[in-house]
């Protein structure tokens, strides 16, 4: 704690005097964290998607040299002549997965979204661990590089998928792959103290720092969000990191945890992943509804419809990620009693998720939806989620999942969750916390274009994938040509991938709109969106520190379009006009209300 | 084309440095991970030996006994190399020749002290070919970092999965024809390789640091040639029948003759190789690096 | 392109069951998915930003909360009740076939292997006889499969069969099916389980009874030609 008070004393200054250093490289400011977790990790997701990119070549096109020549700047054990070889595709598939989960995806809600909102949503001038922070961002880069080296050593990048399913991660032997999969263990292993160091901070920080009068049931939907997130992050993390180690000894000194010879078991790994697996998907979407009840509720002029219940469903989600892994395992082996017990627990988590979704469209009903860029996506984000919700429940159907499972039913299904779902709920929170991070809003027209062409590209792209699941197309094959029984689908392959390279290509708007505007766009004040948060208090970009005094909270997030006020916001802070004699103070820390699972 | 803030720029070019910086590092490795250019340095190299004072081993492999009878390889699962032979493909782990002798018998000088430590050229790329999903040959010798190139003319998958023990393998696909190089850096005699698409496609690969090595012909005859005068002891090795070793001294301008014999008594010798083609009785390998 | 939603026909007795409970899925989440969505955009356009027009505050409504909240909790677990009886006839081993016929099947990298008891009658005697990716079963007799792995996890994939279920190295899953109609259908390994996964392919091949016991004993005297 000794560490929180220093720097807590620091922020009186004035942060130039900190220097260079201290102030853009190592900085302490969780601002500026945030900043350096949002640069890093969109550059991961566009390698996930180049990555993705050229599996989509593959399968669109298979057998065909790379376009652009690109095959001359790949050596031949990955795709001689320009043809991406089958080792190369396996090795594709799951360095995509692994940057756009692990590098992309959890530092993007996480890393840039815990950093930059909970401080300023909860009204503190900082985390509780500052140098603690630093240090999590500060892994990232050094995880990312050892992963990325992965693909030059002898053997190339770990080619065993994201899973990671013993006995074919254990051993060079059966992939090929000897240092990559190593590389693979040791950067995930290293990536881990990342989130834990972070999740500790957003706890820590949530729980001990409110301002005065954020009571549990004041905190924006945002921070709740990310606040269950951490939670998932501190206790599945550790599992993940443990499994690795142990998956690590097979690989080197020749222990047997996972492997059959010796009395290893295979299936111990798959259930040691998904126990980690399964709240670690919850990681990845609970953020992006948290933004996106957020921009729901703002766009539409509206409080969140059953706040109480978005709050209740959001832990309930949390809670039932715990008991679910199972199902992932319905075909691998298992006692059918309990498989049938994994799948109760299974349909059990879509009432948290029609909760959340209908209680998204009870808050656009009978509102004033301002039709902006953060909007669309958030809209976006309810529209694809209820594709993937739904999809998720033939898959939860253990007899359904005999046939659909490890199909492409399964690709779309993640997919709609992860792009359709965290995706647009992260485009949904960048566009609408930008200009609180750069002081500068966003291009609007480049912005719906963006959107537009997305949308449309993600849908052409991604939902004929059920249908070839339901076709029987395998994932994770290379060439689906091999099979008779799935020449026909070579057609709606293509189809896909050039939606794919159209869906990837038009995110350089996005690049182009995000860098251009920090430098040209308009200037966007404190409070752009006329919104409620206490993050809307404070200069765009806040100051080290963030607030000039510690602001005291009357009220809930989300009073907007409120019946006594001919202003239809209502922020957070403002002192009632019948109470000007002095705040009614209620110390956060007394709080009653129940808190966390 | 678009300014960045100063702070953003920073954070960028410290971010890109990184990740340059890693892309270089791996690239160097990337260099050593292709095939070896000792081929090409090889060239320019004098052999060693004065064909003078050089004589040469010739010989035959005989076989006694009745030949073991091979499987047939059940093709059917892959009509496309089934439909490359007329008549069905055999096994070929033992091949007895209609003059009694055996092929695939792997022959080379195990000790020379007339040789020993001399450089020798590195002889140009030796031809592995997957062709009707059988290999050809099913025995070859090589020197250490001879190209190997390894050809597919099935036009379907065949992986080539070498488990050397005491080398890194390898074990790299070819999806359609193509044609890909390997070589092995260390002797070892013999490194097996596998295709595990189809389960029957093994090879062999004896590797040694000269160029005194044979592989037993459809006559069962092989030769050893331009050889330093002096005693050496030459080394059979077969992949069923185990090893057998004779001394032979070589003179200046002669030609000695050797036979080996094997019988099939010896079908349960034991085959000098530490890594069987079994997966299952693997020893742990725990020396990756 | 190949758009449907309509399963490829299936040729094994719990198929159609299987199919059933498929379509109703279908079906209901068709129904919510159109209805959502419809739903989303009848609101996003009538209450789109009007000048002059406040949104209405609403903070909720605990009734509509119960309501959806009980009607999801209604249709999961009865789509959960409804999938344990196909389950359970599927995979519960008290459930299991009896006279059903006895195979063994060894995946290997990139192979499956079946094993057929020989001329003794017995599984795992050295008179076995082995089809290399050709899996042989007579048709109207369940068929039980011994699945195991000899390096790392496979998946056994009869699509048209309802039939999966991972090959897991040193463990031994039982799994059975009854083929309804005689003729090829394809065998396809859904694990990715290295670098030739993509063509771990093969043949479900159902002879008549008849046939099937022809195509045995021929197979039989050939193995016994070759000792």
């Amino acid at each position: 704690m000794s560490s929180a008070i220093s720097m807590g004393d620091s922020h009186s200054e004035d942060h130039h005097h900190l220097g260079f250093i201290r102030t853009y490289i190592f900085s302490t400011d969780h601002k500026m964290i945030a900043k350096q977790f949002l640069v890093t990790s969109l550059l991961f997701l566009a390698i996930g998607g180049i990555l993705a990119a050229m599996i989509r070549w593959q399968l669109g096109f298979p057998g065909q040299p790379l376009p652009f020549n690109l095959g001359a700047i790949l050596p031949n054990t990955m795709a001689p002549g320009g043809i991406i070889l089958p080792e190369f595709y396996n090795s594709l598939v799951t360095m995509h997965a692994t940057f756009m989960v692990f590098f992309a995806l959890m530092p993007l809600m996480a890393g840039v979204f815990g950093n930059l909102l909970i401080p300023l949503q909860i009204g503190a001038d900082d985390m509780a661990f500052p140098r603690l922070n630093m240090l999590s961002f500060w892994i990232t880069p050094v995880a990312g590089a050892v992963m990325l080296a992965s693909f030059f050593v002898e053997g190339g990048a770990a080619g065993a998928g994201w899973t990671s399913y013993a006995p074919l991660s254990t051993s060079g032997e059966w992939t090929g792959v000897y240092m990559g999969q190593i590389l693979w263990l040791v950067s995930l292993i290293i990536l881990g103290f990342s989130s834990i160091t972070g999740a500790l901070n957003y706890v820590t920080t949530v729980i001990a720092m409110r301002a005065p009068g954020m009571t549990w049931f004041r905190i924006p939907l945002a921070t709740w969000s990310l606040f269950i997130t951490a939670w998932l992050l501190l206790l599945a993390i550790p599992i993940l990191t443990g499994g690795l180690i142990l998956l690590l000894f097979d690989q080197t000194i020749g222990t047997a945890f996972f492997r059959p010879e010796g009395s290893g078991e295979p299936l111990m790994w798959q259930h040691i992943f998904w126990f980690f697996g399964h709240p670690e998907v919850y990681i990845l979407i609970l953020p992006a509804m948290g933004f996106v009840s957020e921009v729901i509720a703002n766009r539409s002029r509206k409080p969140v419809f059953g706040y109480h219940s978005m709050v209740v469903a959001l832990v309930a989600i949390a809670f039932l990620g715990w008991i679910v892994w199972g199902h992932h395992m319905f075909q691998s082996g298992m006692n059918p009693f309990l498989g049938m017990s994994f799948m109760a627990t299974t349909v059990v988590i879509a009432v948290p998720s029609a909760i959340k979704t209908f209680n998204w469209l009870g808050t656009l009903w009978k509102g004033d939806i301002h039709f902006d860029t953060p909007l669309l996506h958030a809209v976006s984000f309810v529209a694809l989620f209820v594709v993937g919700g739904l999809s998720g429940i033939f898959l939860a159907s253990a007899p359904v999942d005999i046939y659909l499972h490890d199909t492409y039913f399964i690709v779309a299904h993640l997919h709609y969750v992860l792009v359709g779902g965290s995706l647009f709920g992260i485009f949904a929170g960048i566009t609408f916390w930008y200009p609180k991070i750069f002081g500068r809003m966003m291009n609007e027209t480049l912005g719906k274009i963006h959107w537009t062409v997305s949308f449309i590209t993600y849908n052409l792209a991604f939902f004929p994938m059920h249908n070839l699941g339901v076709q029987g197309m395998m994932r994770r094959i290379y060439d689906p040509n091999q099979y008779e029984f799935l020449q026909s689908l070579q057609s709606t392959n293509t189809f896909i991938s050039k939606s794919v390279f159209v869906f990837a290509g038009i995110q350089i708007i996005f690049a182009i709109n995000f860098l251009w505007s920090m430098k040209k766009g308009k200037k966007s004040g404190d409070n752009p969106w006329d919104s409620n948060g206490l993050e809307w208090t404070c200069p765009s970009p806040p100051p080290h520190g963030n607030f000039a005094e510690v602001p005291i909270v009357y009220r809930g997030p989300y009073e907007y379009s409120h019946p006594d006020r001919e202003q239809d916001f209502w922020p957070q802070d403002e002192a009632p006009v019948d109470d000007l004699d002095g705040p009614e103070y209620t110390d956060p820390n007394e709080s009653t209300e129940s808190n966390d699972e | 084309m678009f300014v960045l803030g100063k702070n953003e720029k920073l954070i960028s070019v410290t971010l890109l440095a990184t990740l340059v910086v890693v892309g270089c590092g791996g690239g160097d490795s990337s260099d050593s991970a292709g095939s070896s250019s000792a081929a090409s340095e090889a060239t320019v190299m004098e052999n060693p030996v004065d064909p003078s004072t050089a004589g040469n081993i010739s010989g035959s492999v005989a076989f006694e006994g009745s030949a073991p009878a091979m499987d047939a390889i059940d093709m059917s699962g892959e009509q496309v190399c089934a439909d490359k032979h007329s008549t069905a493909p055999m096994l070929q782990t033992v091949v007895v020749n209609d003059n009694g002798t055996l092929s695939n018998v792997f022959v080379y000088v195990k000790e020379g002290s007339a040789i020993e430590g001399m450089q020798f050229p590195t002889p140009s790329a030796a031809l592995l070919d997957q062709d009707g999903c059988v290999y050809t040959p099913h025995v070859m010798g090589v020197m250490v970092d001879q190209e190997i190139t390894i050809r597919n003319s099935d036009g379907l998958l065949h992986n080539i999965n070498a488990s050397p023990t005491e080398q890194r393998g390898f074990n790299t696909s070819q999806p359609f024809n193509m044609e890909t190089s390997q070589d092995f850096g260390t002797p070892e005699v013999m490194v097996p390789l596998r295709c595990d698409v189809h389960g029957w496609m093994t090879a062999f690969v004896g590797v040694v640091n000269h160029p005194y090595h044979s592989v037993s012909d459809g006559s069962g005859g092989f030769s050893l040639s331009t050889l330093p005068e002096g005693d050496y002891v030459v080394e059979a090795w077969h992949e069923q029948y185990g090893t057998q070793a004779q001394t032979v001294t070589v003179t200046a301008g002669g030609t000695t003759d050797i036979t080996f014999t094997f019988s099939a008594d010896m079908a349960n010798a034991v085959v000098p190789m530490r890594t069987p083609i079994d997966p299952h009785d693997h020893p742990l390998v725990t020396d990756h690096q | 392109m190949n758009l449907s939603w309509l399963m490829p026909e299936s040729v094994s007795t719990f198929g159609p069951a299987l199919d059933n409970l498929y379509y109703v899925i279908l079906w209901i989440t068709g129904i919510v998915f159109v209805v959502t969505e419809v739903v989303l955009v009848y609101f996003i356009i009538k209450y789109r930003h009007k000048e002059g027009r406040k949104a209405t505050y609403i903070e909720g409504s605990s009734k509509a909360e119960w309501i959806w909240t009980s009607a999801t909790a209604v249709i999961v677990m009865a789509l959960a009740i409804y999938s344990k009886g196909i389950w359970d006839t599927i995979r519960h081993p008290d459930m299991f076939p009896e006279n059903a016929y006895e195979l063994n099947v060894t995946a290997k990298q990139y192979e499956w292997n079946a094993a057929y008891a020989g001329s003794d009658g017995q599984l795992g005697t050295s008179d076995d006889i082995v089809s290399r990716n050709q899996v042989h079963v007579p048709v109207d007799q369940p068929v039980i499969v011994n699945l195991q792995s000899e390096d790392v996890i496979h998946s056994f994939f009869l699509p048209q069969l309802r039939v999966k279920h991972d090959a897991v190295p040193g463990r031994v899953w039982p799994i059975w099916f009854e083929a309804t109609q005689t003729g090829e259908f394809p065998l396809a390994c859904a694990e990715l389980c290295g670098l030739g996964h993509y063509r771990m392919g093969g043949t479900l091949i159902v002879h008549s009874k008849e046939d099937f016991d022809i195509w045995l004993s021929e197979m039989q005297i050939e193995a016994e030609d070759d000792e």
